[in-house]
């Protein structure tokens, strides 16, 4: 009774194609953005923040660049990881190299190194389908992962072999080194995820989605339509990987302060990977959803048991991080292939026409 | 100038000033081929019977030498600890086909392939919980597998045979045959082959997909035991080596993805060519190359040719 | 609900094959076979199962490349058609397994049809408001027109993979009339179809054949709806060419019963 969309009739088609056609949906929105504006910077303790919301929001942003290669362009790729190490020391290389210039800019001209090397990594994606490209992509990710190690232009010679984050300030307030607050920080991650989400969720429903989609669902079709293969899928290429890049430069600039060799390594592919599996293909909600339940299990693991007086060790917790992960992406390809997101929407379905069962 | 030549003379002239050398860097890479090899078997049994290209296939190798080690290490004789093992693979593969494969049954591949993530995850975690995550050895001796080697002189220097590579490309060889007879002569071969084309034919002329995937993941479990055994005896038996697996992958692409043979000669070319790489050429680029080496070799190969040396050209019908 | 038969039409040649010939590895699909589709007909390609009827389609298309032979398009002849100039040069076609994407909407699948009319750049499609939805709007329009043409209203916003196989075909149709096609190519638009559900796809032919003034190349087996749609039609068999004609004339020849009744072929 409450999600009812009886009497919400649109006359023009500009209305027909809005994003949020329910208005149930658009207040849902308008009160979730608010929240996170406005209440959750005076409200959220450090922890909160460091832990948990702002590293949700950057793997978000990344899981949604995999998602538009992934699950709306239906090319898999296994070098995430790599494509956010290309966007982390891009942005140290032009923050170190133009130090007067807002630091905002590195973060977002990032994203087009690691466009660059997405389409680089992309072009076998002419003649080399599905499994093939998924090894064209690891491929990637290797040779990324040996360079962040053994290229020590990257680092500036530093001696650590790791990036260490310079203070930059936005309006004289320093927002990424060692004197930015969790509070600054999250405000400048949560912008960008938004306004970078909100760029998606245009691109998916448009033109450029379908042409996506129909790539994914039959290429043959699609291409005799007249939509040309190799460009849209060297396009999903460019705007994932530069998602992900964005997505790696706030990692390191505004989230860890530092970075590690492993920071960008193959297990951050795939953990990007099932948050895309898990939240759902093809959703941009589902990235949200995915990023929530990957990072947040292993904090609910790790406080759950000390809360009810079981001790319990942490590398026993890690164990049961990857044995419960690795189950959960079993049961939702059983269950539910379309991941939390569909979940999501069936519930929603049921709220339409609660309290009847249909 | 120097560059190109130290990119293309040097490393032929290293190669001919000591052909010992280059003898023992041959015999090197051949014998890690054999055990890529060994692992690229494991992954096109399964993929050429259930059509699924199973990730686990590392953390198996990696599950099933940790099983043997830990057995043995409470005590267990090591051949019967061998019989055990085998009875855990087994009882895998049931878990597997029951907990996985049927409710997946019809799927497209795709999500078969990703359900494999999930099931490496997982092997992983449980793995660690179970067995403790600090590296053992394997055992060698219990098992009357030889040691030492065979120094032989030759080319004006020493080249030395380790006894144990020698067993191991024996045991592959044995397998590889073993099995390439098995898919083509035998009854249960050709309802495997059946399977990996299309699960609902296969289930419309009566083939059982829920004895065929047990026998399929429990022969993949086999060759994952002798994989871990062989790959264990080489260095020690830790988790990290389950990624190992990932290299199986240019090996698939170089070989096909269901040629048993294949996977023997991709192995073989795959394990050369990185050694090679690695020895002559590595030190140009840095060390640790042969992490990636291997996959710009598949690479390469797939842009000329997409379905690989043995895979079947795959002509589109609309 | 009869085409006018007999009657040779006079409009002038829009496509043209000439002595095209198809091998996959060593099965010859189709043998020197030569024939044209005159401008604002409607064609009919008959023969039985394997006759190399599809494969005559997907050459036009540029699907598959001939090993010999010409084909010349609206006036410009090449060896080989490439998928992209058959669709940018107004080639639109339907296919025998229904060939549509299954995760979207009918209305999305019809709105890809539009694909090649939709210009504006990836700028204007991040930020949408403004040019590119104005563009949306004024293609989502058009695609109406053919919904309402089609009579699929009611399912518009239905996945098509949950919808009946009747529908789907309908949906496909629409989707290659979105393209606004000078030639649309259906194979076996009827195949799987009820009487009715024949009658309804007959009509929207031959309507869009009459309204929009669309050359129809079409591939199906049951004759009575080629002797009454069609004005002119080829007979293959074993990839060769063995009748061209009006429907009346293929009907009475020789050669043509022979292949259909199944009198052994040399």
């Amino acid at each position: 009774m409450l999600y009812r969309e009886v009497g919400q009739y649109k006359t023009t088609y500009e209305a027909d194609h809005a994003i949020f056609p329910l208005l149930q949906d658009r207040v849902g929105i308008i009160v979730i953005l608010a929240l996170a504006f406005l209440v959750v910077p005076f409200t959220a303790s450090e922890f909160v923040l460091n832990s948990m919301l702002i590293p949700i929001l950057i793997f978000a942003l990344a899981a949604i660049g995999l998602n538009l290669l992934t699950g709306y362009a239906g090319l898999i790729s296994l070098g995430t990881g790599g494509f956010m190490g290309v966007g982390a020391y891009g942005c140290y290389k032009l923050a170190i190299a133009f130090p007067q210039v807002n630091i905002l800019i590195p973060i977002l001209v990032s994203g087009f190194f690691s466009a660059a090397v997405g389409v680089l990594f992309g072009l076998p994606s002419l003649r080399i389908k599905g499994f093939y490209l998924a090894v064209a992509t690891l491929a990637a990710q290797f040779f990324l992962s040996w360079c962040f190690v053994r290229v020590p232009w990257l680092v500036n010679y530093n001696v650590s072999g790791a990036i260490e984050v310079p203070t930059r300030t936005l309006f004289g307030v320093p927002i990424t080194g060692p004197n930015a607050t969790a509070v600054t920080r999250y405000l400048v991650v949560l912008a960008i995820v938004v306004a970078m989400t909100w760029l998606a969720s245009n691109l998916v429903h448009g033109r450029i989605g379908r042409m996506w989609m129909a790539v994914r669902d039959m290429d043959i079709a699609a291409e005799l339509i007249g939509i040309r293969l190799y460009r849209t899928k060297l396009l999903a290429f460019a705007v994932s990987s530069f998602y992900a890049g964005v997505a790696g430069a706030m990692l390191v600039f505004l989230w860890l302060g530092a970075s590690e060799a492993d920071s960008f390594d193959i297990n951050a592919s795939f953990l990007v990977l099932f948050m895309v599996i898990i939240g759902g293909l093809g959703s941009l909600l589902g990235s949200y959803l995915g990023s929530v339940l990957i990072l947040g299990l292993p904090i609910v693991l790790r406080t759950l048991p000390s809360s009810l007086g079981l001790p319990v060790n942490s590398a026993t917790v890690e164990h049961l991080q990857f044995m419960i992960v690795g189950a959960l992406i079993i049961f939702f390809l059983i269950v539910e292939p379309n991941g939390l997101a569909r979940l999501w929407q069936i519930g929603k379905q049921k709220l339409r026409v609660w309290p009847f069962p249909y | 100038m120097n560059l190109l030549y130290q990119i293309f003379i040097d490393p032929f002239v290293q190669m001919g000033t000591a052909p010992d050398l280059l003898v023992q860097t041959l015999w090197e890479g051949l014998v890690g081929g054999v055990l890529y090899a060994l692992i690229a078997l494991g992954f096109v049994l399964i993929f050429k019977a259930s059509g699924v290209f199973n990730f686990a296939q590392g953390i198996m190798v990696v599950f099933a030498a940790m099983s043997l080690v830990s057995l043995h290490a409470v005590g267990i004789p090591a051949f019967l600890a061998l019989a055990l093992t085998f009875a855990i693979m087994l009882a895998l593969a049931w878990g597997v086909e029951r907990l996985v494969l049927r409710p997946l049954v019809n799927q497209p591949d795709i999500i078969l392939f990703m359900a494999t993530f999930g099931l490496t995850y997982f092997l992983i975690g449980f793995g660690e919980l179970v067995f403790g995550g600090e590296p053992k050895v394997m055992i060698t001796d219990q098992l009357y597998l030889p040691r030492g080697a065979y120094d032989i002189k030759m080319l004006g220097g020493f080249v030395s045979l380790q006894k144990i590579d020698i067993a191991a490309a024996v045991i592959a060889s044995l397998m590889v045959a073993t099995l390439a007879v098995f898919f083509q002569k035998t009854r249960i071969g050709r309802a495997l082959r059946a399977v990996a084309d299309s699960h609902r034919a296969a289930l419309s002329v009566g083939i059982s997909l829920e004895q065929i995937w047990v026998i399929v993941w429990f022969a993949a479990g086999i060759v994952a035991i002798a994989t871990g055994i062989m790959w264990g005896a080489r260095s020690q038996v830790e988790f990290s080596l389950q990624i190992i697996a990932l290299k199986a992958l240019p090996v698939l692409i170089l070989g096909g993805f269901t040629s048993i043979p294949g996977a023997i000669v991709g192995g073989v070319i795959i394990g050369v060519g990185e050694k090679l790489g690695e020895f002559y050429w590595g030190p140009l680029l840095g060390s640790g190359i042969e992490s990636w080496l291997a996959y710009m070799i598949a690479l390469v190969f797939l842009l000329f040719r997409p379905q690989g040396l043995f895979g079947e050209k795959i002509i589109e019908r609309v | 609900m009869r085409a006018p038969s007999g009657e040779v039409l006079a409009g002038q040649v829009l496509l043209s094959v000439e002595n095209v010939s198809l091998s996959f590895g060593g099965v010859k699909a189709i043998r020197d076979v030569s024939f044209d589709i005159r401008k604002g007909e409607i064609r009919a390609i008959i023969g039985p199962n394997g006759a190399g009827k599809t494969s005559l389609l997907n050459v036009i298309n540029g699907f598959y490349q001939p090993q010999e032979g010409r084909i010349t398009f609206r006036g410009e002849t090449r060896e080989k058609m490439r998928p992209y100039a058959a669709a940018s040069g107004g080639i639109a076609r339907t296919f025998q397994n229904v060939a549509l994407f299954k995760g979207m909407s009918a209305l999305d699948n019809i709105m890809t049809g539009r694909s090649l009319k939709m210009r504006r750049s990836f700028f204007w499609q991040l930020l949408r408001h403004g040019p590119a939805l104005a563009e949306e709007v004024e293609h989502r329009r058009r695609v109406e027109e053919i919904i309402d043409f089609l009579e699929i209203n009611a399912i518009r916003r239905v996945q098509v993979g949950r919808l009946p196989y009747g529908l789907q075909k309908r949906v496909e149709l629409g989707r290659a009339l979105a393209m606004e096609p000078d030639l649309l190519l259906l194979d076996e638009p009827m195949a799987g179809m009820n009487m009715e559900e024949k009658e309804d796809m007959s009509r929207f032919i031959l309507d869009v054949n009459n309204h929009y003034g669309t050359t129809i190349a079409l591939i199906e087996h049951d004759m009575g709806v080629v002797m009454d749609l069609s004005n002119r039609v080829l007979v293959l068999d074993y990839g060769r060419k063995i009748a061209d004609g009006t429907p009346d004339e293929v009907k009475a020849d020789r050669a043509v019963i022979d292949a259909y009744l199944g009198v052994a072929h040399r």
